[in-house]
């Protein structure tokens, strides 16, 4: 006799037991154990016909194939650049996909991105050992000058860009900063002194009370009130770049 | 690694003004918190928190020989540990550069200041005089770990007391506790001063830290006199700046001050 032990967005905690028997499946965040079904992590269960799905709200980023990163050079390679990613594996960003300059035999690669230089770059390939290989080619894709970089929760990455970057085109509308967001939880942000602390005030808000139905709305009203002026809802097409 | 973004992103902020968490710029974090007797074992402790950054003192008494050139001084001696547990930059094995830095730093304020009278440690010229080991422990390094640290061993000193102890055994009871205060004549107060571009700053942060031109910690006294000066950093300071550096130095002393 199966049971389900949760309903759809209850939280699990690691090990909790989701389900008994063999009539529901493990799903990505989930694991059998002998008839049981637990949680591998802390998240909101989602459950889709059979399979039982675990959304992570807490963790490292994991290296994931398509998605943009902010990524940081940390060493210098003959062939290329080794890039910190913010999780447990660090990427490789090779000559040929770097730029598409001739590069001559033994040049100078710093000319191109020195040591602590930030980029913007997207995962291009991972192996199942997570060898990271990611490529400065595509639209947005770049090195960054100046601004700052901090650091969010990986997981509430969708929600600061939101439903097609509405949230983080509001922001930027606010505040006439520059910013981008990456998959892997770093934040690139550039604008005047006050705007940009205002901006990351608001996106750490975001991140804490992203669990908040009408978010949006309520971010709006926080920014309106912050900067004394009516503020309009991005539209269009946006991801996070 | 240097971030040399880092740094002029910072520059351009202290410029208008700010820094890059929203204080002034000669604010502490707010609230500084301290704790006293935190710890069972240890004769005197302390925890201070500024904000993220966290450390922990304990104030261990031990009778021992007093130093042949001062027969009749007891002594006091500081350590540090940074483990990765505060920092993950910091790593385990004997203390670093940084690490005896802090010990000196810390050491020689309450030193020079002549906080504590030596004498008075004396059990028997010659032969035995109390030393006080005092163990600096970073829980948490949000930067600025000077300046918590000497504010916490402060904090230890006025919250310890002698154990017991029996001069015919010669033996220390550390199960129990006198009376008997160790006196604590002067309050040295270490500021750090630091100048990244043409700014001066107070209390910075681990990113700012990765960033700074140089710094000065200054130990000052109740009265405003100084009492030991640490120079760190690559750049060198003209004497118009260490003034200046040395008055703000004795301003936010005093505010410091009312947290003890």
């Amino acid at each position: 006799m199966s049971k389900l032990l949760v309903e759809n967005k209850d939280i699990a905690v690691p090990g909790e037991v989701l389900a008994e028997g063999m009539d529901n499946l493990p799903g990505p965040g989930t694991y059998r154990d002998g008839e049981k079904i637990r949680a591998s992590g802390l998240g909101l269960v989602q459950i889709e016909g059979r399979a039982i799905k675990l959304i992570n709200l807490s963790g490292k980023y994991i290296p994931k194939n398509g998605d943009t990163i902010i990524g940081k050079v940390e060493d210098i390679t003959f062939s290329g650049w080794r890039i910190e990613t913010n999780s447990a594996y660090s990427a490789m960003l090779s000559m040929k996909d770097a730029t598409s300059d001739y590069i001559a035999r033994g040049a100078d690669l710093t000319q191109y991105y020195n040591l602590g230089d930030y980029v913007v770059c997207k995962i291009v390939n991972v192996t199942s050992q997570k060898l990271v290989d990611v490529s400065m080619k595509g639209p947005g894709l770049r090195g960054l000058k100046g601004g700052r970089v901090f650091s969010v929760n990986t997981h509430k990455v969708p929600r600061i860009i939101g439903k097609q970057g509405s949230m983080i085109g509001m922001i930027k509308n606010a505040t006439d900063c520059r910013i981008i967001v990456g998959q892997n939880g770093w934040v690139w942000i550039d604008g005047e002194p006050d705007k940009e602390l205002l901006a990351i005030k608001t996106i750490k808000k975001i991140e804490e009370e992203s669990h908040l139905s009408g978010l949006t709305e309520q971010i709006k009203s926080f920014l309106e009130k912050e900067t004394g002026k009516k503020i309009e809802e991005a539209r269009g097409n946006y991801n996070g770049l | 690694m240097y971030e040399e973004g880092l740094h002029n992103h910072i520059v351009k902020l202290l410029k208008a003004g700010v820094r890059l968490d929203g204080r002034k710029l000669l604010d502490y974090r707010k609230p500084i918190k301290v704790e006293y007797g935190v710890s069972k074992t240890a004769e005197g402790s302390a925890r201070v928190h500024i904000e993220n950054t966290d450390v922990m003192v304990g104030v261990k008494m031990e009778v021992g020989e007093p130093y042949p050139d001062m027969p009749d001084q007891g002594t006091i001696i500081v350590g540090a540990e940074l483990t990765p547990l505060a920092n993950p930059n910091f790593e385990l094995g004997p203390p670093g550069i940084d690490a005896i830095e802090l010990a000196r730093v810390v050491d020689r304020g309450i030193r020079e200041s002549k906080a504590l009278d030596f004498k008075k440690l004396c059990i028997k010229k010659g032969e035995k005089v109390w030393l006080l080991l005092i163990d600096i422990i970073p829980i948490n390094d949000d930067g600025n770990l000077i300046d918590a640290s000497a504010l916490a061993v402060l904090a230890a000193l006025k919250d310890a007391n002698f154990p017991k102890y029996d001069e015919k055994t010669e033996k220390i009871d550390y199960k129990e506790k006198t009376d008997k205060k160790v006196e604590l004549t002067k309050e040295p107060i270490a500021v750090t001063v630091v100048k990244i571009g043409d700014s001066f700053i107070v209390d910075p942060t681990t990113e700012e830290e990765k960033v700074i031109d140089t710094r000065v910690t200054i130990s000052t006294k109740k009265d405003g006199s100084l009492c030991a000066i640490q120079k760190g950093g690559d750049m060198p300071l003209t004497s118009d700046e260490i003034m200046q550096m040395v008055d703000i130095a004795i301003e936010k002393a005093k505010e410091l001050r009312e947290v003890l």
